[in-house]
């Protein structure tokens, strides 16, 4: 895309004369032409959404920071002054509050599109990476952002969270110390998340610049994962606007509509009640969980028996997905063509919301009711603990065995020469997997 | 090596599926929960519904006469039970320092303040400008007057609890007699709905843990105890229910605004989204993809 030749013509004095000096215009104007794969479905849309979300919690956040007061004795009044006396302070913090888990349904859902089309493999190894250092950022600070209103759940995840540092050997405990500014959470916490919680949007916005430039540089990826040969630009491409700018915006609005369904009529279902009760250092809530977002990855925390080892595997799931380009083996990118992988993929997929389900459970509840089970080592098998254990080994499995080896063994179909044009051998049979027509599938 | 294996990871996929719903049906709560609250029939329930100012008012009456004995609401001032859609809500005076019902409610208070010539301690009339009196002067206070726990501030207590409303009005009208084989710890009492694990203290059947658990708060109301002028009954039931419906306003005073805007903004990303959807549509006209 990088060769995409321009075709803005300044018209008028002001243009021409800022075209030499800072073509700004120019810039713009080849963004709105840019040749888009004409077969991008709606699973493609995700990349808007998200850019929107990232504007909606940096402008509300700096509205909220101009009226939120970061110390122990005052967050939780202010947050909820913010609630009741500041003009529409309601509707900005809950549209922050439950913007986070939008942000964060989009973003999932835009990684597993990733994942399912190959958009990871050569030449797109860096627009991957760089998205999971914008995950990474963004997991940061939602957990900064939720001590904030210092309730219950602020508090004690926060506490729960440090602690992890602490558990590595000889350094977590200094470290520790260093990062909460004391032996224990307290006001110094506090103000120190508030800063690095208006700090870390900004870097998450630099990493979206450059995750764009390297999306740019290296082309969009497309339903059928082929690389569009440059003689076929015409005939497989379109221009962003009109087709891609109504394609998104449409997806966008129906996006809304669900944030605004729960910012208006839900807004604190996606909380924890506990985190209107104001933090209380000396009261440990029955049940600590972090937000839904977080809940897969403390699954796996708690899967591990030993601290430390929990702390790994935690890290582990997040930095697994750093060298994923070099685990997956297979030298066809869409999973519309690989079949095994395909079936490997949908069980990921349970398993991961599995993990999720998993998160939000006490480890020793039973998960039949009423049924006895069997113990193993340090925990009956019909528990969480063990079936939360099982989810963990597939997630990893997934990763480390089954994508190298499924990608050298499997054989995959046909895959079409264009995207334009249909498989003239045997893959008619199967409509489904038409390359032409992404839309039937829904 | 595709086809087949294909064939049996779908069902495989399947049966994971099934599974995982079993798995979301399960109960999350297995022993030693509390019982599930009871319906209030609350006004403000639902997309369209809102507060009901008798009731609020009934509400207000109930948690001063008898909850402000104990119970701060920190984040409540007295010009809050003017503002619009709350209790006291009159068109006539858009600023509610200036109505005349929220004043004289909040002159029947006395509130601690310190003299601005001499620099003692005072106690004076409150205006609507004031918060709530507290009944402690401080937390330390409120503790050393309950066995050690302070009582909770009320003013968000709707949303500090899971099905909030409801919750309030089961458990304020939810008391009875402790179960037989029930050991009542000094300056506890049973309550069905009180969050808990009784097992410890339970001397019957394993099986069969009652439901609840322990509550430091007595039971407060009693039938006839406040004087209600408008004809609603004089009950626990009657009395819970309107106080339930004033914490449930003054956790979430915005609520009205909030659902009427709701209104609008899905309204209009509905008639934008069709508006979209058309021109989508029209300018993919004809363009395969």
């Amino acid at each position: 895309m990088s060769e995409h030749e321009s075709t803005y013509v300044p018209k008028t004095g002001v243009e021409k004369w800022l075209d030499t000096r800072l073509p700004i215009i120019r810039f713009g104007a080849d963004y709105m032409s840019l040749p888009t794969p004409r077969n991008l479905n709606y699973w493609w849309t995700f990349g808007g959404i998200l850019a929107l979300c990232l504007m909606t919690q940096i402008v509300t956040g700096i509205v909220l920071a101009m009226h939120y007061t970061p110390h122990v004795d005052m967050a939780f009044a202010s947050v909820e002054r913010i609630m009741r006396d500041v003009n529409g302070g309601w509707l900005i913090r809950y549209v922050h509050a439950n913007g986070a888990s939008m942000f964060f349904i989009a973003v999932y859902l835009h990684m597993l599109r990733g994942l399912y089309y190959g958009s990871y493999k050569a030449p797109r190894e860096m627009i991957w990476i760089i998205g999971c250092v914008i995950f990474f950022l963004m997991i940061a600070t939602a957990f900064l952002g939720y001590v904030l209103p210092w309730g219950q759940m602020s508090f004690w995840g926060a506490e729960v969270i440090t602690n992890l540092i602490g558990a590595i050997p000889v350094i977590g405990e200094p470290i520790l110390i260093w990062l909460r500014g004391g032996p224990a959470i307290d006001n110094a916490t506090l103000n120190r998340f508030f800063s690095l919680h208006y700090l870390l949007p900004f870097a998450i916005l630099g990493c979206v610049v450059l995750h764009l430039w390297a999306l740019h540089s290296a082309g969009q990826n497309n339903p059928v994962g082929i690389l569009i040969p440059k003689d076929r630009t015409k005939k497989d491409m379109l221009p962003f606007h009109p087709y891609f700018t109504l394609k998104d915006g449409f997806a966008i609005i129906l996006f809304l509509l669900l944030f605004a369904i729960f910012v208006f009529y839900q807004p604190n279902a996606l909380g924890h009640a506990d985190n209107y009760i104001p933090a209380n250092p000396l009261q440990t809530p029955a049940h600590i969980v972090p937000e839904w977002y977080m809940l897969p990855f403390y699954a796996i925390l708690r899967a591990i028996p030993d601290k430390f080892g929990g702390v790994v595997a935690m890290f582990s799931a997040i930095g697994v997905l750093f060298v994923l380009p070099w685990l997956d083996t297979s030298k066809v990118r869409s999973m519309r063509y690989r079949p095994t992988m395909r079936s490997f993929f949908f069980i990921f997929l349970v398993v991961g919301v599995g993990l999720g389900w998993c998160g939000g459970q006490l480890p020793d509840a039973p998960v039949i009711p009423g049924f006895g089970g069997v113990v193993l080592l340090d925990g009956n098998l019909n528990s969480y603990l063990w079936l939360t254990r099982l989810f963990t080994a597939y997630y990893f499995l997934f990763f480390l065995v089954i994508m190298p080896f499924v990608g050298l063994k499997e054989t995959p179909l046909p895959i079409p020469a264009t995207i334009s044009e249909p498989v003239l051998t045997g893959a008619d049979a199967m409509p489904a997997l038409a390359p032409a027509s992404p839309e039937k599938k829904g | 090596m595709t086809m087949k294996i294909t064939v049996s990871m779908t069902r495989l996929i399947a049966s994971a599926a099934v599974a995982v719903g079993l798995l979301a049906a399960a109960p999350a709560l297995a022993a030693g929960g509390a019982a599930h609250p009871r319906s209030g029939g609350f006004s403000f329930e639902g997309p369209f519904g809102g507060y009901d100012q008798g009731q609020l008012q009934r509400g207000y009456k109930v948690y001063q006469e008898v909850c402000a004995a104990c119970h701060s609401m920190n984040l409540m001032h007295y010009r809050n039970l003017g503002d619009r859609h709350g209790p006291f809500w009159n068109p006539k005076y858009p600023n509610p320092n200036d109505n005349p019902v929220v004043k004289a409610l909040a002159a029947e208070v006395q509130v601690p303040d310190i003299d601005s010539e001499t620099g003692e301690p005072i106690q004076r009339d409150a205006t609507p400008a004031d918060k709530f009196r507290s009944p402690y002067p401080n937390a330390t206070a409120a503790a050393a007057g309950n066995g050690g726990a302070a009582p909770p501030d009320l003013s968000v207590m709707a949303k500090a609890r899971h099905d909030g409303a409801n919750y309030i009005y089961s458990l304020l009208s939810g008391y009875r007699a402790a179960p037989a084989g029930l050991q009542i710890r000094d300056g506890q009492h049973y309550n069905p709905y009180m969050a808990g694990d009784l097992t410890p203290f339970w001397t019957g059947d394993k099986h069969h843990v009652p439901e609840g658990g322990f509550i430091a708060m007595p039971p407060p109301l009693r039938n006839g105890q406040v004087t209600y002028d408008d004809g609603s009954p004089q009950t626990v039931d009657q009395y819970a229910k309107d106080v339930a419906a004033f914490i449930a306003w003054t956790s979430e005073p915005k609520m009205v605004e909030r659902k009427q805007a709701g209104f609008g903004v899905i309204l209009f990303l509905l008639i934008f989204a069709g508006v979209t959807y058309a021109s989508y549509r029209r300018v993919w006209k004809g363009v395969a993809h």
